[in-house]
C-alpha cells in the first residue's frame, strides 16, 4: 500500500516539471521580444528595459528557467503587470470563491446523481430509468448560461427567495449567507455533472448487477437495498470516482461562465481579465495552479482506487 | 394400520418437490424454456440433474431459488415445494428468509462468485447478520471460523481475513460451500460446482460435499454435464433435454439400463479413459520440435531493482522437449498452471520463449524477428477453446476464412473457392459462407474455426482445449472430424487439454506437465494406460467415473487402483 502511494506520488513530479517547462517556454518561444509582448504596444523603451531586467532576459535561456523555477518553488509567481500586486496574492484572493463553489457543486452532483444512477440501473428499462436518462440528456444539451438565467428568473426574481448575484465568503460572512449566494451557481454548475455522473453510475451498475457475486448475494437472501448498496455500488465505484474526479477538476477551471453570470470574484474571472489584458505573469501562474490542481486530483483518484479495491492495493 | 400409512412411513416427505414446472421467456412470442418438469428429492439424497447446454437444468435450479433473471424469464405454471412451502406463491420477503436458511446454492465459477471487495470471512458472516439477528459479533465470528474448519481450509484465522483474490479456485469454492451450509439448510443446490476446477481439486470438493451432506443430513440437487461426476456421486439421476425430463432412475440402473435413446447416446458419447491404440507410423518427417524450451515470467522490474527487492520470477515452462511427426497427434496434459498453454503459445510465437528452440519444418523460429517470422506463421495455426469468442461477430464466415490466405497473397476468388471446399470438408453447407457466426451453434462454430485454421494449409494445428467448451455429443463429433482431417490432409496436431478422457481418445503420444515441467512423455497407451510418474497416477485416480465403462454400460473390469504407495506419492504432488 505504502509503495503504491509513494510510486503514484512520485509519478506526479515529472508531470509538474513538464508543465512548468511548457509555461516557461510559452512566453520565451512566442515570436518577438517577450518584453515587448508583456509590455504591450504602448510601452516606452525604459519600461521594456525594466521588464527585461526583472525577467532576466539577458541571461542564457536554461539559467533563466532554473532561476524562474527556483522562484516558483519559493512561492514567487512574479508580479502582475496590471495591478503590480504579486500573482500569488491575486490568486489567493480568488481561490476561495472558486474552490468553495466547486466543492459545493460536486457534493450536490454526487448526492443527486449517484442515487439516480443506482435506481435507474436497478429498475433497468422501466419508466424511472427512461425518466432519469431523459433528464440527463437534457442536462447535457441545455447550455449552462441558459440554466443559470432560468434559475435566477425563477428563484431570485419571481419567487424572491435568493439573491440575484454576488458572493459571500464563508471565511467572512459564515456558512448561511454563503449557501444563500452559492446555491444557484452550484446548481447551474452541477447540471452537466449530474447528467454525466448519473449516466456513468447507471452504466457501471448495470455491468456489476450482471456479475456472479451479485447472484451469490441474492442467493444468500440479501435484500435489494443491501445488494445494491453494499455489494454492487462499491464494485461499480472505480469508473464513478473517475468521473467525479475529472468533473471536479473541470469545475475548478471551467467556472468562467458561472462566475460571469453570478458576478462571483473567482479564479475564472481572474483568468478572463488576465487574458483580456495580456497579463502574462498572471496567466502563467493560473496555468500552473490549475495544472497542479488537475495533477493533485488525479493523484487523489488513484489513491482512492487503492482504498476501494484491495486488488490494486496489493499489486 | 392402513397401507397408506405404512407407505408414508417408508417414503419420508420429500425435501423438494417440483411438479409440472413451466418457464418461458419474457419476449413476445414467449419461447418455452421448461415444459413441465417433475422430480423430487428425499431427505439426505443426492439427485443429479444431467443434460447438455440448453436443456434447462440451470433454469430449473434458479427457479427453485427464485433467482430467475427478472424481465427475461418467468414461471408460467406448476409448483415448487420446499418442505411443504409453496415457493412460487411465497412473497419476496419470505423467499429471502428461506434462502441460505432452508435452501442454499453454490455456483460454477468460484473465481467470480465472491464479492472481490469484501473479506471472505465477512462474506460468510453476512449470512448470519441477515438471518440470525440475535448473535453477537464474537459469536458470529466463532461460527464462521468453525465453518471454515469444517470445509477443511488451512490456517482459518488467516483465511477469515483474506480477500477473494488471495485464494485459489478450490479454496474459494470451499468458502462458497461454507457460506451455503452455515445455517444447515435442508437443500443444497450445486450448479456445476466443480466444472471450473482441476480434477484433483474437483475430487476433494466432491468428497467434501459428500462429507458435509452426511454430517448435516442435507439433500443435494447437483447439476452437471459430466457423466463421470454423476457416476461418482449420484443416488438418483434426472436426465433433461430441451426443457423436459427425459428419464429419472437410480444411478446404477441408469448407467446399466438407460431407458431412452437419448440417455444411451449421452453415455455412449463419454470418451473412454482407456487410451486408443496409436496409429501406425506412416511418415517420419518431424514437422514441429521443441528443444529445451523455457519461458520465465516476471523479469526484475525497474522498481524492484531500485528498491533492491528480490524479484519474483515464475518458471512457466522449463526444459520442454518434444518432436511431432507429420500426421500424428501429441497431447499436452496438465492442470491449470502446469504450463501447457504457455508451451502452445511459445510454439505459436504468440509469446517469446526466454530460452530454447522451436523448429517448424526444421527451421528454428524461436528467435526470428517479426518480419522473418511471417512466412513461417502460416505453417502453424491455432484452434481456440471458446468458439463463441474466437470468431469476429461482424465478419461473415467467408470473410473470416479467406482473411489469412488473402494476407498471404492468394487472390480473393481463389481463396473463396477454397473456403467453400473447406466448409464441405468440416461438414457445413456451402451457404454458410455468407452467414454470420451468431447463426451457428457452438459445435458448428468450432468446425468453422477448424476450417479457418486449415485455410492456411498449415503443417501443424495447435488445438488449445479445443473441445472443452462443447457438450459431449458435439465433442465426439469434433474429435472425429479432427481425426478424419488428419487422415486426409496429414496435418500434425498439438492438442492441449486438461481432460484425460479426451486425451486418451485423440492422442498418439502424450506429454504430462506439472508446474512447468514435463513429468512423463511417451506413447498414449503407456502414459495413460500404465502411468509411471506419481503425478500422472494421481491425475488418473482423480478422473471422475473412472470405474465405469460408459459406452458399454458396465463397470470397467480393470482399473488403476489407489495403492498405498501411489496414495503417499500423490500426497507429494498435491
Amino acid at each position: 500500500m505504502f509503495s503504491y502511494c509513494l510510486r503514484r506520488t512520485l509519478a506526479a513530479v515529472p508531470v509538474m516539471v513538464v508543465v512548468a517547462l511548457f509555461v516557461f517556454l510559452l512566453l520565451r518561444l512566442s515570436p518577438g521580444d517577450p518584453a515587448a509582448i508583456i509590455a504591450g504596444d504602448m510601452a516606452t523603451p525604459a519600461q521594456l528595459d525594466r521588464i527585461r531586467e526583472t525577467l532576466g532576459l539577458n541571461q542564457p535561456i536554461y539559467l533563466q528557467f532554473f532561476h524562474w523555477a527556483g522562484e516558483l518553488l519559493r512561492g514567487d509567481f512574479g508580479t502582475s503587470l496590471m495591478s503590480n500586486l504579486p500573482v500569488t496574492q491575486l490568486m489567493a484572493q480568488r481561490l476561495e470563491p472558486t474552490v468553495s463553489l466547486a466543492l459545493l457543486s460536486i457534493v450536490l452532483s454526487v448526492v443527486v446523481a449517484v442515487p439516480m444512477g443506482v435506481i435507474a440501473a436497478w429498475k433497468h428499462g422501466s419508466l424511472i430509468d427512461n425518466a432519469v436518462m431523459s433528464v440527463s440528456v437534457l442536462g447535457f444539451s441545455v447550455p449552462v448560461f441558459v440554466i443559470g438565467y432560468l434559475l435566477i428568473k425563477v428563484f431570485a426574481i419571481d419567487l424572491g427567495w435568493l439573491p440575484v448575484q454576488g458572493f459571500k465568503r464563508i471565511s467572512e460572512a459564515g456558512f448561511g449567507p454563503f449557501i444563500r449566494h452559492a446555491i444557484l451557481p452550484a446548481l447551474m454548475l452541477s447540471t452537466i455533472y449530474i447528467a454525466l455522473i448519473a449516466r456513468m453510475t447507471r452504466a457501471s451498475m448495470l455491468d456489476v448487477l450482471g456479475e456472479d457475486f451479485v447472484r451469490t448475494a441474492h442467493a444468500k437472501g440479501a435484500s435489494e437495498t443491501r445488494v445494491l448498496f453494499k455489494h454492487a455500488l462499491r464494485n461499480a465505484g472505480v469508473p464513478i470516482l473517475e468521473v467525479i474526479g475529472t468533473g471536479f477538476a473541470l469545475m475548478i477551471t471551467g467556472v468562467v461562465v458561472t462566475e460571469s453570470v453570478f458576478n462571483i470574484p473567482g479564479l475564472g474571472r481572474l483568468t478572463v481579465d488576465a487574458i483580456l489584458s495580456r497579463d502574462y505573469p498572471v496567466i502563467q501562474g493560473l496555468i500552473l495552479v490549475t495544472s497542479g490542481v488537475y495533477v493533485l486530483i488525479n493523484l487523489a483518484i488513484d489513491l482512492s482506487y487503492a482504498l476501494l479495491d484491495p486488488r490494486i492495493r496489493y499489486q | 394400520m392402513s397401507d397408506d400409512a405404512t407407505h408414508a412411513g417408508l417414503a419420508p416427505a420429500p425435501v423438494l418437490e417440483i411438479r409440472g414446472l413451466k418457464v418461458t421467456t419474457h419476449a413476445s412470442p414467449a419461447k418455452p424454456i421448461l415444459e413441465g418438469i417433475d422430480f423430487s428429492i428425499a431427505p439426505g439424497e443426492t439427485l443429479c440433474l444431467v443434460g447438455e447446454s440448453g436443456s434447462g437444468k440451470s433454469v430449473t435450479s434458479l427457479a427453485v431459488m427464485g433467482l430467475l433473471p427478472k424481465g427475461s424469464l418467468t414461471v408460467t405454471g406448476g409448483r415448487i415445494e420446499l418442505e411443504g412451502n409453496a415457493l412460487l406463491d411465497a412473497s419476496p420477503k419470505r423467499l429471502r428468509d428461506l434462502r441460505a436458511s432452508r435452501m442454499a446454492m453454490i455456483f460454477q465459477e468460484p473465481m467470480t462468485a465472491l464479492n472481490p471487495l469484501m473479506r471472505v470471512g465477512e462474506q460468510i458472516e453476512e449470512v448470519l447478520v441477515m438471518h440470525q439477528k440475535g448473535l453477537s459479533s464474537t459469536q458470529r465470528r466463532e461460527r464462521v471460523l468453525e465453518m471454515l474448519d469444517q470445509v477443511q481450509l488451512p490456517d482459518i484465522e488467516r483465511v477469515y481475513a483474506s480477500w477473494p483474490h488471495q485464494l485459489s479456485g478450490g479454496q474459494r469454492q470451499r468458502i462458497m460451500i461454507a457460506m451455503a451450509l452455515i445455517l444447515e439448510p435442508k437443500l443444497l443446490i450445486a450448479d456445476e460446482p466443480t466444472t471450473a476446477l482441476d480434477v484433483t481439486t474437483q475430487k476433494q470438493i466432491l468428497k467434501l460435499i459428500k462429507q458435509l451432506q452426511e454430517r448435516h443430513g442435507t439433500s443435494v440437487l447437483f447439476i452437471t454435464h459430466d457423466m463421470g461426476v454423476v457416476a461418482d456421486i449420484a443416488d438418483r439421476v434426472c436426465v433433461m433435454r430441451h426443457g423436459e425430463v427425459v428419464e429419472t432412475q437410480p444411478i446404477e440402473a441408469l448407467l446399466r439400463r438407460p431407458k431412452t435413446d437419448y440417455t444411451r447416446q449421452l453415455l455412449t458419447a463419454v470418451p473412454s479413459l482407456r487410451p486408443r491404440a496409436a496409429r501406425e507410423v506412416t511418415d517420419r518427417e518431424i514437422v514441429l520440435e521443441a528443444i529445451e524450451l523455457e519461458k520465465r515470467y516476471g523479469q526484475t522490474s525497474r522498481w524492484a531493482r531500485l528498491t533492491g527487492r528480490a524479484s519474483a520470477q515464475t518458471l512457466a515452462a522449463s526444459e520442454v522437449n518434444f518432436a511431432l511427426t507429420r500426421g500424428r497427434t501429441l497431447g499436452i496434459v496438465g492442470e491449470s498452471g502446469s504450463g501447457k498453454s504457455t508451451v502452445a503459445r511459445c510454439v505459436m510465437r504468440m509469446i517469446e520463449p526466454t530460452a530454447g528452440g522451436v523448429r517448424v519444418m526444421g527451421k528454428d523460429i524461436a528467435s526470428l524477428g517479426r518480419a522473418a517470422l511471417r512466412p513461417h506463421r502460416k505453417r502453424i495455426q491455432m484452434i481456440f477453446q471458446d468458439p463463441f469468442r474466437s470468431l469476429n461477430p461482424r465478419l461473415t464466415i467467408g470473410a473470416s476464412l479467406i482473411e489469412g490466405p488473402v494476407n498471404y497473397g492468394t487472390p480473393r476468388g481463389e481463396a473463396l473457392a477454397r473456403a467453400a471446399e473447406l466448409l464441405a470438408l468440416v461438414g457445413l453447407p456451402k451457404d454458410a459462407l455468407a452467414r454470420y457466426p451468431h447463426q451457428f451453434s457452438g459445435g458448428q462454430r468450432q468446425r468453422i474455426a477448424i476450417a479457418r485454421a486449415l485455410a492456411m494449409e498449415p503443417d501443424v494445428l495447435v488445438a488449445d482445449e479445443a473441445v472443452s467448451a462443447l457438450d459431449v455429443s458435439v465433442q465426439a463429433q469434433v474429435l472425429a472430424l479432427l481425426d478424419d482431417i488428419q487422415r486426409r490432409l496429414g496435418v500434425a496436431v498439438l492438442f492441449i487439454t486438461h481432460d484425460l478422457r479426451v486425451a486418451a481418445q485423440i492422442c498418439d503420444e502424450v506429454m504430462v506437465m506439472q508446474k512447468g515441467v514435463v513429468v512423463e512423455y511417451g506413447p498414449a497407451s503407456r502414459v495413460l494406460g500404465a502411468p509411471e510418474h506419481p503425478y500422472t497416477r494421481s491425475l488418473m485416480l482423480a478422473a471422475p467415473g473412472r470405474h465405469w465403462d460408459f459406452s458399454r454400460f458396465r463397470p470397467l473390469d480393470r482399473v488403476l487402483e489407489e495403492t498405498p504407495a501411489s496414495a503417499s506419492n500423490a500426497a507429494v504432488y498435491p
